[in-house]
């Protein structure tokens, strides 16, 4: 219809300084290159083939003018289609680089690994030794360093950060929901080795000094805690590593939650608020079930993050291939391990123990970050979006 | 703007090729971080002096050994030297270019650098694990005067790989069956104890911050860092503080005639001055280079640094080498580094 009165319009105005192609030609385009060739003052809207024919046949035009302005309006369109070719091209090769870069990393850490693989098979994962000297790999106290002190990051930075987005989204005056906000999501801005370097200076002293003692003799007498809790306090170990990893993590885990209770709906709020409900009911019942599934993708891109992390891990973990019972023992991480290893590790066999365990850091870190993107993906989906 | 932008962009880049092949005869060195300032520093001097620039980077000894091999640069530097029959495999010489060593440092209320004495056979248990409190017989019996807290030891080492744990461990297989048994020499090694933190500087962080603390450094760090040393008891059973004299007679007092491809670990050398805990650093080059251009070049600036270098490294804490060994480092050049056309490299 647009098209007819588009052809109407001019068949009252005049003809444009130009003549449309014969339709059968037009028609040809794709949509939007005619689209964007309407845009620019070249042709009227698409049409049918049978419509153009009959408006062409019922314009006596002379057929000089009509071939010019059809070349001029074939180069035009010519131009579009090498122009949207082009950054069709550009944009895919982007696509694939991405592609071809990950499957590059994961191809050559698969190579790297496979003398480490090949010697030790997989009791590379259950081994504790890690002895240079006689070439004896084991992954397992790397592997557990990762997965403790991320729990222990993930066991303070959830409960803290979903407090400060429900203080944020449910109970922060207005005024100070921005200035709180921003202050928090600075937090994830500050790089790692400030938060290291923090860690040594400042955190380690003050645990060594006024929570560890407390916490061994606290635990004293507690059947687990007591060993949980054990030994001399360092000051630095799991423990601090953790608390690092919890402030790390913290701001992922509020602002991810923040934005997803913005997504309850406020008649469901506000009608439990109306059956008398008190702001905990609310939040409780009807906030965090509503948004429970973002929450869990929240949780588990801080996750990734505090699997990942390395240089401030280094800076306060202690760095020893040990599984010690004790969360103030020292211990260390994959990526610690390998930070800390890489440049001076002489030997093949050496190197590869090092690519294979960040191998198995790539693949717990996939599979958290493939969790969280499902989940994710599963709320977007009941919201309909 | 833009033009301009570009033009000048466009000069610049003329004058940098400019200058590249002005300059032909860079040399290219990669490995240890040990002697890394004094060579940026030789460096900076020899090319005021003749015009011709050397790239040090300082990759850790690892990746100095990895890419001489790969022939990517003219000589490669470790702190840790290659043994002898690794060398001949891989067509390489080798020679010590300056000393350093480790410096046992510890944090200890109410003791002075140099008030507290360990033996080989103390430390090698501490760092076991096996001496685990200051008041410890062991320690105890060498320090009778000094006042000894009833405090926890907390063993300090690298956690990155390093020639400094090297000389190390070294230091404490030669001292020490049991440690020679369980965990040996290397620049890491499966600590049986303690906190590992990365670099001389983490360490000594670790050592000042934490009460009861042990750890090693370099002694370049101790010294320039003033921190708490200990003395050691060397081979001879005398008492050495870690100085430059003490160094250097560890350097002069080794056997380096018999040594093939200078393997020579400093560590527990005979001699009543001799520092125990000693170590060289060393130049890694091919006998028969690719590019003898380069190569006689980099002899060149070895031999600068020799006769002229020595003063710098001692700015820098670094000992130089003793007269006798830089003549049998020569002798080697001679005899060993040779062109494609079977000439020694350097006249």
């Amino acid at each position: 219809m647009a098209s007819r009165f588009c052809t109407e319009s001019w068949i009252r105005e005049g003809l444009p300084s130009f003549f449309p192609l014969p339709a059968v030609r037009i028609c040809e385009w794709p949509d939007h290159w005619l689209r964007g060739a309407q845009l620019a003052g070249l042709a009227d809207a698409p049409c049918k083939t049978t419509e153009k024919n009959a408006v062409a046949n019922n314009l006596a035009i002379d057929n000089a003018g009509r071939e010019s302005a059809e070349a001029r309006l074939a180069n035009a369109l010519v131009g579009f289609k090498l122009r949207d070719n082009a950054f069709r091209l550009l944009t895919q090769t982007a696509a694939w680089t991405v592609l071809i870069l990950l499957g590059g990393v994961i191809a050559s850490l698969i190579v790297g690994s496979m003398p480490a693989i090949r010697a030790f098979g997989l009791n590379f994962l259950s081994t504790e030794a890690w002895n240079p000297v006689t070439e004896k790999f084991g992954a397992m106290a790397p592997v557990y360093g990762t997965i403790v002190t991320s729990l222990i990051a993930m066991a303070i930075a959830v409960p803290v950060g979903l407090g400060i987005a429900i203080f944020l989204t449910e109970l922060c005056p207005y005024a100070l929901r921005r200035p709180i906000g921003i202050a928090i999501e600075l937090l994830a801005g500050i790089p790692s080795i400030i938060y290291g370097i923090w860690g040594l200076f400042v955190l380690a002293p003050f645990l060594q000094e006024h929570v560890q003692p407390g916490l061994i003799s606290a635990f004293a007498n507690v059947p687990v805690l007591s060993g949980l809790f054990a030994g001399p306090p360092y000051g630095i170990g799991v423990l601090t590593a953790g608390v690092i990893l919890a402030i790390m993590v913290l701001p992922i885990v509020s602002a991810i939650s923040r934005d997803v209770f913005e997504t309850v709906p406020a008649v469901l709020k506000e009608s439990a608020y109306a059956v008398g409900c008190t702001t905990w009911e609310v939040v409780r019942s009807v906030v965090i079930p509503y948004t429970s599934v973002g929450i869990i993708g929240g949780v588990m891109l801080g996750l990734g993050r505090a699997l990942g992390e390395t240089m401030a891990v280094t800076f306060v973990i202690g760095n020893a291939h040990r599984i010690a019972p004790s969360l103030l023992a020292p211990g260390t991480t994959i990526s610690a391990t390998i930070a800390n290893e890489f440049t001076e590790a002489v030997g093949d066999l050496y190197t590869s123990a090092l690519i294979a365990l960040g191998l198995i850091l790539f693949v717990i870190t996939f599979f958290i970050l493939a969790i969280s993107r499902y989940l994710l993906m599963r709320l977007h989906q009941r919201e309909g979006l | 703007m833009i033009v301009t932008f570009l033009r000048t962009s466009l000069a610049a880049a003329i004058s940098l090729a400019a200058f590249v092949p002005a300059d032909a005869v860079d040399i290219s060195g990669a490995g240890a971080t040990f002697p890394y300032p004094i060579y940026a520093k030789w460096a900076d001097t020899y090319k005021k002096e003749t015009g011709n620039g050397l790239n040090y980077q300082s990759i850790g000894s690892g990746g100095g050994i990895k890419q001489i091999k790969a022939k990517t640069v003219t000589f490669g530097a470790s702190d840790m030297p290659l043994k002898p029959e690794d060398l001949k495999e891989a067509g390489l010489i080798q020679f010590p270019t300056v000393t350093g060593g480790d410096v046992p440092v510890v944090n200890l209320e109410g003791i002075a650098p140099g008030e507290l004495v360990l033996d080989g056979p103390a430390l090698a248990k501490i760092f076991l694990g096996e001496i685990k409190t200051w008041d410890d017989p062991a320690i105890k019996k060498l320090n009778p005067k000094a006042k000894l807290p009833s405090q926890a030891i907390v063993v300090v080492h690298r956690s990155d790989g390093s020639g400094t744990t090297f000389i190390w461990t070294d230091y404490l297989s030669k001292v020490s069956p049991d440690w020679k048994s369980k965990v040996g020499a290397n620049t890491a090694v499966e600590w049986p104890a303690g906190i590992g933190a990365k670099g001389n500087e983490g360490v000594a962080n670790n050592v000042l911050q934490t009460k009861g603390a042990i750890g090693y450094v370099e002694y370049a760090y101790a010294k320039q860092n003033k921190m708490t040393f200990a003395d050691v008891i060397n081979k001879d059973g005398k008492r050495v503080a870690p100085d430059a004299a003490s160094f250097q007679a560890a350097a002069a007092n080794a056997d380096w005639a018999n040594a093939p491809g200078f393997y020579q670990i400093l560590t527990d050398q005979p001699g009543a001055k001799s520092w125990p805990i000693a170590g060289a650093t060393f130049i890694l080059m091919h006998a028969t280079p690719e590019d003898p251009a380069a190569a006689s070049e980099a002899l060149k600036f070895f031999s600068w640094a020799y006769e002229k270098g020595g003063k710098q490294a001692e700015e820098l804490d670094y000992v130089p080498l003793p007269g006798a060994v830089v003549a049998l480092i020569k002798k080697t050049w001679a005899a060993q580094m040779k062109g494609a056309d079977g000439k020694p490299l350097l006249h």
